[in-house]
């Protein structure tokens, strides 16, 4: 069985890994190859230049306020997004006042509550960015509108207008518009954790904080990790890349402050006309994301409990 | 399950996953520039030349037209298209003509593949960088388009018939003509007599006037100035001229050129102080750096604001809103003179081409491509667009008859006023990235939202200046 074990499951990714290859390591190798080239997108000819282009990028000040941006999105999206769907999913399951003959429930009007969650899910980025917009807006927001409504009317932010608080923002359209999936995901992982879990738990007199930590935190870790991977995905890739040129001021203003990763490569490859560069910085993009990975899949490692 | 096999089937699978949503999300940016090949030459064979068809025209082959859908529409292309039929029966059908705001992404594949459009309207946010296009030998020269004989009177030469300096904004340093620029728009301040006369005030011609209105409004509640501060690059359409008036257009020149130290100039120093002084004073609408071009535009159009700088597109894209005030009487003001040592006389303004129509160098079609061009610079299309979208074209007059909308009178009005003291000022052509992002994202906004003193921005534009020019991947132009 050993012995043929790799064998049997080669037969059975033969297709999926041709297809792989094809549409996914291929334009992979030759973006790489075009990231050596003074390419412009514009027009078929180019010629080799060898590591000019890597050379650009280390003096490029606006590519490295584009990797400080998408390294802040990559570090702290997950944690809050994450957070946040977890702690709601366990109000919503776990977390509510104990019932006749159920062991754990969740809060009252739990179902209604995550429907509310989901919702976001089903709008499209674009839809959910504007809404956003329209809510930063300072001439005539909800936002400021309800700080003039409590009394704070000389609290008047420009929100995506300015440099301290642009990214934060984008950043609380973003959280928002992913919670409710996590919502879900976590409160599938839940329902599977065993009650007698939890029976034997409360029967020692566990609070809802130590059931968390002890019991359901462990026990979803998979599920965890799974979903830090895919938040990390979006925080780099075309979520990050919607948001910011949806809302941000220029885009990626003002100042820089709002510029990621994928919005420079688009802006370079579409506004400049400099493919061949813009190639240069998804390699480097492609690199943050491995490196991502490898960080999380270590860090993630944890004795995995079966049951 | 058991586990007691190294092999983990829950193992491998969330590999392969965390590996597949790894790699495809990032190559998914990167692949989707990968290059095409050269198809080659499939161009399609020259008409007979005659009276009627100067440019030697295939009368029977297809026409691929893409237009910039923005703030002038789409109609008057398909108007000019439907005559463009009429002259050329046998090609009906085979005219496409597209319209999609998104230029760049949907014409870059083509470009790359070789198998562009016959005519293209290069205009709008997604604008494909003309420096490129024009470096890479991927357009046609619009001199035979030129030198053919105008719709109008076969004696004239379709360039006489066009405004002064149209087409040297289409040259690039050569004697070729790449572009053709079809609209022409008068930059300035925007303003509406109605809400002035509120006030009691007509538009100021000197700074000090401009000061005092604007302090007169604040005690009414009303802003002097708003602006779009996601877009700051609003701003040079009227500092640019004011610029050129304080100093002489030659700073202006040497800008453009990239000259060292050309923004030190105190012409640009003395504009910078003027506009910082709106913001310092508390005239700026507030929230203005949060704002679109559509959301300050509104509330300009609203009355909340009484100036703003724009461009005579603002007409048509605001229409709806200005309807709202019968009295609202749109015009555009030249920059107000900062004082009487000023280089440059009162109504000195920024007026050039828009909308720019190029022929790509592998279009299949591109005799048909400039005929359908010539045809829009008849007089009878440009008075249909001129009737569309309240905007002045390229074809030098033609508004005789019309009854202007009040701001296009307006901007006819100062044309006429600036008379020679017109100035263009490059920059937003010649170098996208350094004009809309570095100067106006990085500098003019900061500036105007108090956040950078003038010379910090001098400072600061200065430097992206003198990068742009040491940088050898972006082509350089000279004046």
């Amino acid at each position: 069985m050993k012995h043929g074990k790799y064998r049997f499951i080669a037969g059975f990714l033969v297709l999926p890994l041709a297809i792989y290859a094809i549409f996914v390591i291929s334009p992979f190798v030759q973006a790489i190859y075009y990231s050596f080239t003074d390419w412009t997108g514009l027009s078929p000819d180019m010629k080799m230049v060898g590591f000019d282009n890597y050379a650009r990028l280390f003096k490029d000040d606006v590519f490295w306020s584009a990797v400080g941006n998408s390294v802040t999105l990559l570090l702290l999206l997950p944690v809050v997004t994450l957070s946040l769907g977890i702690f709601f999913a366990f109000m919503l399951n776990v977390g509510g006042r104990r019932r006749k003959k159920a062991v754990i429930g969740g809060v009252r009007g739990s179902g209604t509550y995550k429907i509310l969650y989901f919702f976001p899910q089903v709008l499209s980025v674009p839809i959910v960015a504007l809404l956003f917009q329209f809510a930063y807006n300072p001439e005539s927001g909800a936002l400021n509108a309800f700080f003039q409504a409590i009394g704070l009317g000389n609290v008047q932010p420009d929100w995506l207008g300015d440099p301290q608080i642009a990214l934060w923002c984008v950043m609380a359209a973003m959280v928002w518009a992913n919670v409710g999936f996590y919502v879900v995901l976590f409160s599938a992982g839940m329902s599977s954790i065993p009650k007698d879990f939890y029976e034997a738990a409360l029967l020692d007199g566990a609070n809802r904080f130590n059931t968390f930590f002890r019991i359901t935190l462990p026990l979803l870790w998979d599920t965890v990790q799974t979903g830090w991977i895919y938040m990390g995905i979006l925080a780099l890739d075309v979520s990050a890349f919607a948001f910011v040129q949806i809302m941000s001021v220029g885009p990626g203003g003002p100042d820089y402050s709002t510029e990621v990763l994928p919005l420079y490569v688009y802006q370079k490859t579409f506004r400049d006309g400099q493919a061949g560069y813009a190639t240069a910085i998804g390699v480097s993009l492609l690199i943050v994301t491995l490196v991502f990975s490898a960080i999380v899949m270590r860090l993630g490692r944890r004795e995995r409990l079966e049951f | 399950m058991g586990s007691t096999s190294e092999f983990n089937r829950r193992d491998l699978v969330k590999r392969a996953a965390a590996l597949g949503i790894v790699a495809v999300p990032s190559m998914g940016v990167l692949s989707a520039c990968a290059g095409g090949g050269d198809s080659g030459d499939n161009k399609v064979e020259k008409g007979k030349k005659s009276a009627k068809n100067p440019l030697a025209v295939n009368d029977s082959a297809g026409l691929d037209v893409v237009i910039f859908d923005g703030g002038f529409g789409d109609k008057y292309a398909k108007d000019a298209q439907g005559e463009y039929i009429k002259s050329f029966p046998k090609a009906d059908g085979k005219v496409k003509l597209s319209s999609t705001q998104k230029i760049q992404s949907t014409l870059q594949p083509r470009f790359n593949g070789g198998n562009p459009p016959d005519l293209v309207d290069n205009s709008g946010a997604e604008q494909m960088d003309f420096g490129t296009l024009v470096g890479k030998d991927q357009l046609t020269d619009l001199t035979a388009l030129l030198d053919a004989p105008s719709v109008d009177d076969p004696d004239k030469k379709v360039r006489d018939t066009l405004r002064p300096g149209v087409v040297e904004m289409g040259q690039f340093g050569g004697k070729e003509t790449w572009i053709l620029y079809y609209a022409y728009t008068v930059y300035g301040v925007w303003y509406s007599k109605g809400n002035l006369a509120k006030l009691d005030a007509e538009y100021p011609e000197t700074w000090d006037d401009m000061l005092a209105l604007c302090a007169k409004a604040k005690k009414k509640g009303v802003a002097g100035w708003t602006y779009p501060g996601k877009y700051p690059y609003y701003f040079p359409f009227s500092l640019y001229p004011f610029i050129a008036k304080i100093g002489g257009e030659e700073v202006l020149r040497k800008i453009d050129n990239l000259e060292p130290n050309a923004w030190k100039d105190p012409a640009v120093k003395a504009a910078f102080e003027a506009y910082y002084e709106l913001y310092k004073k508390g005239y700026v609408l507030k929230g203005s750096p949060g704002l679109d071009h559509l959301q300050s535009q509104k509330a300009w159009a609203e009355g909340k604001a009484l100036f703003i700088p724009n461009g005579s597109w603002v007409e048509n894209e605001s229409a709806k809103q200005i309807a709202k005030n019968p009295h609202f009487d749109l015009a555009v003001g030249a920059p107000s003179s900062l004082s009487t040592s000023d280089k440059m006389p009162y109504g000195t303004i920024w007026a050039s081409g828009g909308e720019p129509y190029i022929v790509p160098r592998k279009a299949r079609n591109a005799e048909g491509g400039m005929e359908l061009l010539r045809i829009m610079l008849s007089k009878k299309s440009s008075q249909n667009f001129i009737k569309q979208v309240s905007s002045l074209t390229s074809l030098n007059g033609g508004t005789e008859g019309l009854k202007l909308p009040p701001g296009l009178a307006s901007a006819q009005a100062v044309l006429q006023k600036a008379g020679q003291n017109i100035v263009n000022p490059r920059m937003q052509d010649w170098y996208v990235a350094l004009q809309k992002e570095r100067i106006g994202v990085g500098a003019l906004g900061e500036m105007m939202a108090g956040r950078m003193t003038p010379d910090e921005a001098i400072k600061k534009i200065q430097k992206y200046a003198d990068d742009t020019r040491d940088d050898s991947s972006v082509k350089k132009y000279k004046r």
